[in-house]
């Protein structure tokens, strides 16, 4: 889109425009950057995001399609050869945007940001803006293009036939385990979310009803009109959220709905299944059309109400915990910056979708720059947007919703004391009205993210909106991140289970059936127990959960972006591009340097709230020793088991991600010095038929 | 003005889905009528295409 303006600006006119970009861009960094001990306008925050990502796209990306991936014109993509109306199809590259934006765009780069956050408001977003430029946007672009030159085929499939079977059978088992952590840490965050909270639980629980109403009404009264149901479905959201706030004013009603944490993690285990089982048109698809919306409705709402209301970034840039001290999890800020900002900055998860639908519905290769590129840096900046709702907050305000009642105390008095001894004041009282405000019980130790990000944006709302009832935005904040959080559970749910199929299907081929009731069943089952696990016992860690989980799919989702630049890597070096291959190569050596020294991190620290296993030894030292109470005695040796677990999950990770950095040096090793490799796999060129004026 | 406004109306129902049975309909007029047959009705074309859009990953983290 830049590049056809600029060709049509006379040339001396756009260099004055993009010079004018990169002054302002320097400029916004700057005033982010440097500033120390006062509060930040938040809209440089966002020039400084917009100026990046447009002259990331204007140059970097316009460099990558010319000279490194030499994209095609006239070559004729998968969509225009397969043409069936489908699956295959070209399609309008703005509709294709969307589709992929909306594919890509989850829970994620809402989550990381605000956890972050807690280093102060700089690291993150310097990884997030950099990050995206020179990584995220990068990796999505070349998985597209690798896709597109290879009739469509997915990152499993390319992986095998460029690096060989080793490289593909580890791809498939890496998806499939960053799956289970994803769904059990997304679980987690929506039952921290609804914990104690008869509104937000009822509005939650509302939202499957609805959900069923739109897909009856979709599938028997109207099929097929999308719109009739997502407008209707919309409404019955918004009615569910007043909704909520009266039963949670009536008596008996709200006690049908407060759960604790454990209780509810039952309940969204429960509803994995059912949902994992049921037929798609019935609950998921439904569910999908209204997160969709919601999702998208809702960051532009958010991108405007900052936009308007320019609130003030109150956390520091820097805070004491970048030395790895930090409430929300342990571990400095190199390298847990880094992993916890997955999505955002870089996520290998969304190889899988530029490799899945997209590279099907190009209708030129040259769109893969727009739709590759661009919806990445969009998805930037949300994290971005994330990373100031969540600054917006007062940093002692901030920790106290965020920081597990392990760390600084369960009772409101302690837990407040500990948080103002670091330099961040804040009162009980002055918790018990923002609590009231939002009405809600409590938002001590709400870890997980949902909530904080939730008052930050009921905040911004709030007064973007001149509207002052806060408690309805920070329920309708609640009810649009479980929404999609839950979509993303049934989804993910699905695809491990096809998975689980396929690769049980070898053993037993009545497994591989995907459509057979027992296996289904069975195959569900087993992936809902696999996230169901860790969800259960991450709500009964004292440490709450998230501070084990969330590196443990941050190390897992990076470790899947390496596989992708992997592929592309031996792809560049195999079609004679070997003095490009820093685009990915780069990238490709960061984000494996991160997830090991994390990884190794994770195994071996001797910190506590780091290490897995200095904790299940310390955890074991003290049940041997009886020092530990009854009920925590009780517990001990599941959660030593836990910690032992995670440790092998991570160091399955770590082996991972180093068999296939081998494979991939090998393999360019060969190729280079002319040996036997598996060859390059792409199509030959097909000239295209597509008239320009059709797209 | 009103065209503008249709076609970002059309824009926006392809963007959705909402004309999907209507872009079926065109599309196999144009490639498949000279087979013979009869195009799926509408009720059919929604039940295959929601199983066939379900089949892989279609939604990210």
């Amino acid at each position: 889109m830049t590049s056809t303006t600029a060709r049509r600006l006379p040339r001396p006119l756009s260099m004055i425009g993009w010079s004018a970009v990169i002054v302002l861009g320097t400029f916004a960094l700057a005033a982010i950057a440097l500033n120390r001990g006062e509060s930040v306008d938040a809209m440089w925050f966002i020039v400084a995001a917009v100026c990046l990502y447009a002259l990331g796209y204007r140059f970097y990306s316009a460099f990558l399609a010319a000279k490194v991936f030499a994209l095609d014109p006239t070559r004729a993509t998968p969509a225009e050869r397969f043409n069936d109306g489908r699956d295959f199809m070209p399609t309008n590259r703005w509709i294709v945007f969307g589709h992929h934006f909306a594919a890509i765009a989850g829970p994620g780069p809402l989550i990381g940001p605000t956890l972050a956050a807690q280093f102060g408001y700089l690291p993150g977003t310097l990884w997030i803006l950099i990050g995206a430029v020179l990584g995220g946007c990068v990796q999505d672009f070349v998985a597209l293009f690798c896709s597109i030159r290879r009739d469509g085929r997915s990152l499993g499939q390319m992986a095998r036939d460029e690096l060989g079977p080793i490289g593909g059978a580890v791809a498939l088992i890496g998806v499939m385990a960053i799956m289970i952590i994803l769904i059990a840490v997304l679980g987690l965050v929506v039952v921290n979310a609804m914990r104690n909270s008869p509104w937000a639980t009822s509005t939650v629980a509302a939202t499957i009803p609805i959900a069923v109403l739109i897909g009856l009404f979709m599938r028997h009264l109207r099929p097929g009109r999308v719109l009739e149901g997502t407008a209707i479905g919309v409404v019955l959201l918004l009615a569910a959220v007043f909704g909520g706030g009266w039963i949670d004013d009536h008596p008996t009603l709200r006690t049908w709905f407060d759960y604790d944490a454990p209780a509810l993690a039952l309940m969204v285990i429960l509803y994995g299944f059912a949902a994992a089982v049921l037929p798609v048109w019935l609950l998921l698809a439904p569910r999908d059309y209204l997160s969709t919306f919601m999702k998208i409705g809702t960051i532009v709402a958010l991108a405007i109400a900052i936009i308007i209301l320019n609130p003030q970034v109150q956390m520091p840039a820097l805070t004491q915990f970048i030395d790895g001290t930090g409430p929300i999890f342990g571990g400095n800020v190199f390298p847990f910056v880094f992993i916890t900002i997955a999505c955002g900055a870089i996520s290998g998860f969304h190889s899988l979708i530029a490799s899945g639908t997209t590279p099907k519905l190009l209708a030129n290769e040259r769109d893969a720059r727009f739709i590759g590129y661009g919806a990445m840096a969009m998805e930037s900046f949300v994290a971005v947007m994330a990373m100031v709702a969540a600054c917006v907050l007062e940093p002692g305000i901030y920790f106290a919703i965020n920081s597990p009642a392990g760390v600084v105390g369960a009772d409101p008095a302690v837990a407040v004391a500990t948080i103002s001894s670091w330099g961040f004041p804040v009162t009980a009282d002055q918790m018990a009205a923002l609590a009231s405000d939002m009405g809600e019980g409590t938002l001590f130790a709400r870890t997980g993210g949902a909530p904080s990000l939730a008052v930050g944006m009921a905040s911004i709302f709030s007064s973007a909106f001149g509207n002052t009832l806060l408690s309805v935005w920070y329920h309708f904040a609640i009810m649009f991140e479980a929404l999609f959080i839950l979509t993303t559970v049934d989804a993910g749910t699905r695809v491990a289970r096809f998975m689980l199929q396929d690769l049980l299907g070898n053993v037993v081929p009545a497994l591989g059936r995907t459509s057979w009731y027992p296996s289904v069943l069975i195959c569900s089952g087993l992936v809902v127990a696999g996230w169901g696990y860790f969800l259960y016992f991450g709500t009964i860690d004292p440490l709450g959960g998230i501070n084990s989980l969330w590196p443990l799919f941050g190390i897992a989702n990076q470790m899947l972006a390496a596989i992708a630049l992997c592929v592309a890597t031996t792809v560049l070096v195999k079609s004679g591009r070997v003095r490009f291959a820093w685009v990915t190569g780069l990238p490709l050596v960061w984000l494996v340097t991160v997830t090991s020294v994390a990884a190794w991190e994770k195994l071996f620290s001797p910190d506590l709230r780091v290490g897995f296993l200095s904790h299940a030894n310390d955890l074991a030292a003290q049940l041997a020793s009886g020092s530990l109470a009854d009920a925590a005695a009780a517990q001990a040796p599941r959660l030593i088991f836990n910690d032992r677990l995670d440790a092998a999950l991570t160091l399955f990770f770590l082996v991972t991600v180093w068999v296939l950095i081998v494979e991939t040096v090998r393999i360019c090793h060969a190729a280079l010095s002319g040996r036997r490799c598996p060859p390059l796999a792409e199509t030959p060129y097909v000239p295209t038929r597509l008239a320009e004026a059709e797209r | 003005m009103i065209a503008t406004l249709r076609r970002a109306w059309a824009h926006f129902r392809e963007l959705t889905g909402d004309d999907a049975y209507e872009r079926y309909l065109a599309h196999w007029r144009l490639h498949h009528a000279a087979e013979g047959g009869v195009p799926l009705d509408r009720t059919a074309f929604v039940r295959e295409e929601q199983r066939r859009k379900w089949e892989g990953v279609r939604r990210c983290c």
